[in-house]
């Protein structure tokens, strides 16, 4: 049966390349650890560095701002605890936003119930954070403000530059979770006037258990773990060379790709919404179309599960999902979608389909004759389906 | 793909445990096309502990996303967690205030497991769900009807909690355990390297942690939970009752009463928030009317009929004559009296092996302090 993954936003295949540039790493050739000071070390440390300065420049970054991390959510608990922790005599009150990934959101949530007082910032009907909210939202006490850059769900890109310029005005920390933009959006953390900035490896074609953490020079973090001088006593730990060697490849393969790969995805993603807009009634984008990412669709289909879609779609081969990845395994309608003021049955009704380096236009056409028909049956059979209330007794 | 050659398709539902195992093993070895799925159902303010008992807990998610992993079959899990809190805990919370037992097994069943998940199932092109009950089922071509009976294995038997099937639910329905004995299918679950432990079969209910109900009552709706009187029949006050969730039918014990002789729970009256007690004699009744009657021998009942009705699920079934009333509504008179029937329970009817079909049994009506219908 054909294949079509169309889930890029939970992950993505490790690169060719990238794999060819981490495998030395795992192998005889240069396993070392670069703590070492023999020649093993040596090329493990210069692996590092290197990998290090290509992550550095794909954000804008210097590399000693950078700080690797198991990955996307290790970088953003540290990035919160790490500046709670640091700055909680200074004030505890932090602003974040409804729609964040669960790695921001549990981790402030925990905060919340340590002493810490937490505002999450509402989003409008197409999902974008207001600056006036986050404005209105600081109060004396507001040590950091945490804002992601692009929604993991519905693609939505936040005003992070004006966020970051009024939390500089103001003298707060800024963090982005940058995960879903790393990539796929032109980074400079100087532009963005970010402070800190999470991004991760297995969303652009490098390993898992990989990521990092920017922090901006100046800025003190209490590291999560203790227990060694490695990433100058930010994140302890023998460093995970093969993953960060990949991260690297696959930063720098990113970064000149990026202006091409886009501008090709744009066009399959248009195709892709007005395609079903146009073959299925009833049906909404999810988010702003215009301020969106070039790899996400959000559909939301009336008097439909999305449990019952997402399974068919996989019967036919086609791999989507109901919300974040991390979502899909709870099963339970999205916090995205409900902030966003979206019904609780529509939340129930929504699909991602997130596209990436190998999607086709025959992949998307392929989706455009199976989906109206998937969408069709069962909305006949639905119990939602208002025309079926009798039956569905 | 057409009907025609393709396989029959068929979701199983699991549990992680032999039974639900071993039906999903005989349905492949039948040449279906066997998808597994376990239904999400416990809300998330239960302790994860409390998965460990049931059909659906967390546990129960892990057990067969690896059984199905071994048979290489597909696997899902669907979420059914609001539809089952509206259709099993609110309705069991709403029947103990009304001063009746609930059934949320049988609940479950019916709005849940032959209810939404087939229709799921039937939206994603199966062509039947299958459960590991015992129970057997099949097409009847004299009646032209599915028949539903007792399963080969006497004493594992389930088709109490089975007497709400449609027809419709019966034509996609399987039931493949129902010829096999449960040493039967414990073999075959070894054979194929399956979990043979068993799953927890108390008779826990799977979204109250621990099984104290009454606790469970008083935590989630304290509010409606009142103390009133214990009468006797006669109207007589001899106490003071917590409130009527805490109460049975037949119950003696923790009554408080200083009587010389035995006093027990004949009946809780919502209307008066009253625990009516009385001799062990008065527990014994000939008669109970049940309501929202399901039958699956015919549509309805061509006239009385002689059955043996099972009033729960561990009691033994025994002789009586049911007589169809109006609105789904039956009276039901047994040869000899039954001892505490139950209010919200279900009660089951049978011929030889085959299930006749089963309503609530009704409340009885009190007319002064004397039961209205004596038979």
């Amino acid at each position: 049966m054909r294949r079509v993954y169309l889930d890029h936003s939970a992950t993505t295949a490790v690169r060719p390349e990238v794999l060819e540039a981490m495998l030395p790493f795992l192998k005889e050739e240069a396993f070392g650890n670069p703590s070492s000071i023999y020649s093993y070390g040596r090329e493990a440390r210069k692996a590092v560095t290197e990998a290090r300065e290509k992550v550095a420049k794909l954000i804008g970054a210097k590399p000693e701002e950078i700080y690797y991390t198991s990955g996307g959510t290790e970088a953003d608990n540290l990035a919160l605890m790490g500046v709670a922790a640091a700055y909680q005599e200074r004030g505890r009150h932090i602003i974040t936003s409804a729609i964040e990934h669960h790695a921001v959101l549990d981790t402030a949530q925990y905060l919340g119930r340590h002493g810490f007082k937490v505002t999450f910032v509402p989003v409008t009907p197409a999902g974008l954070v207001q600056v006036e909210d986050v404005k209105r939202a600081i109060t004396d006490e507001t040590i950091l403000i945490s804002i992601m850059h692009v929604n993991n769900e519905v693609g939505t890109i936040q005003p992070i530059r004006e966020i970051g310029q009024l939390a500089r005005e103001r003298g707060i920390i800024f963090h982005t979770d940058a995960v879903q933009s790393v990539g796929k959006l032109p980074i400079n953390v100087e532009e963005l006037n970010v402070d800190l900035l999470t991004a991760s490896s297995h969303k652009i074609y490098g390993p898992k258990g990989s990521g990092c953490l920017y922090v901006r020079k100046g800025i003190r973090i209490k590291p999560l773990f203790y227990g060694g001088a490695q990433e100058r006593k930010r994140r302890p730990g023998t460093e995970n060379v093969p993953a960060i060697v990949g991260f690297g490849r696959a930063a720098e393969l990113a970064g000149q790709e990026m202006d091409s790969e886009m501008e090709r995805l744009r066009r399959l993603r248009d195709k892709l919404i007005d395609g079903v807009l146009s073959r299925v009634e009833d049906v909404r984008l999810n988010g702003d179309r215009q301020q969106r990412v070039a790899t996400n669709v959000n559909f939301g289909f009336s008097y439909i599960e999305g449990e019952s879609l997402l399974l068919s779609l996989d019967m036919k081969g086609i791999c989507a999902s109901s919300g974040s990845a991390c979502t899909s395994g709870s099963l339970d309608p999205s916090h995205v979608l409900l902030a966003m003021g979206i019904p609780h049955e529509e939340a129930h009704g929504s699909v991602r389909m997130t596209l990436g380096r190998d999607n086709t236009e025959a992949d998307i056409d392929y989706v455009l004759e199976v989906l109206p028909e998937i969408v069709e049956r069962l909305r006949a059979m639905s119990p939602l389906n208002k025309d079926n209330e009798g039956e569905a007794k | 793909m057409t009907t025609a050659t393709r396989k029959p398709r068929v979701m199983v539902a699991m549990s992680g445990g032999v039974d639900s195992s071993t039906a999903a093993v005989l349905l492949l070895q039948a040449g279906y096309d066997v998808t597994g799925a376990t239904m999400a159902l416990l809300p998330h303010d239960i302790p994860a502990a409390a998965g460990e008992s049931g059909c659906c807990g967390l546990s129960a998610v892990e057990d067969a996303r690896r059984v199905c992993s071994a048979l290489d079959i597909p696997f899902y899990v669907l979420n059914f967690r609001e539809l089952f809190e509206r259709e099993v805990i609110n309705y069991f919370i709403a029947s103990y205030l009304e001063g009746q037992t609930p059934n949320p097994c049988i609940a479950c069943n019916r709005r849940l497991k032959f209810g939404a998940l087939l229709q799921r199932a039937r939206a994603l092109e199966m062509d039947y769900i299958a459960t590991g009950h015992y129970a057997r089922r099949w097409f009847d071509n004299e009646r032209g009807r599915y028949l539903l009976a007792r399963s080969r294995d006497r004493a594992k038997d389930q088709s109490y909690a089975l007497y709400t099937f449609t027809q419709e639910q019966l034509a996609h329905t399987l039931l493949p355990l129902g010829d096999y004995t449960k040493e039967e299918v414990r073999w075959i679950a070894a054979q194929h390297k399956l979990p043979v432990a068993q799953k927890s079969e108390s008779q826990d209910i799977c979204f109250i942690p621990g099984g104290d109900y009454r606790d469970y009552l008083q935590k989630k709706v304290p509010q409606t939970i009142k103390p009133g009187p214990i009468i006797d029949v006669t109207g007589r006050v001899l106490g003071q009752h917590r409130g009527l969730p805490f109460y049975t039918i037949g119950q003696r014990k923790g009554l408080g009463l200083a009587m010389g002789k035995p006093y027990y729970v004949v009946a809780l009256d919502r209307t008066r928030n009253a625990v009516i007690v009385g001799e062990e004699e008065e527990l014994r009744r000939r008669v109970l009317f049940s309501r929202a009657n399901n039958y699956i021998l015919w549509d309805e009942p061509p006239s009385e009929v002689r059955v043996e009705a099972k009033i729960r699920y561990r009691a033994a079934a025994a002789p009586a004559t049911l007589y169809p009333l109006e609105g789904g509504r039956a009276r039901l008179l047994f040869d000899e009296p039954q001892r505490a029937i139950t209010p919200g329970q279900a009660v089951v009817y049978y011929q030889d092996d085959l299930v006749v079909g089963g309503g609530i049994i009704e409340p009885l009506e009190y007319d002064g302090f004397k039961p209205k219908s004596k038979q």
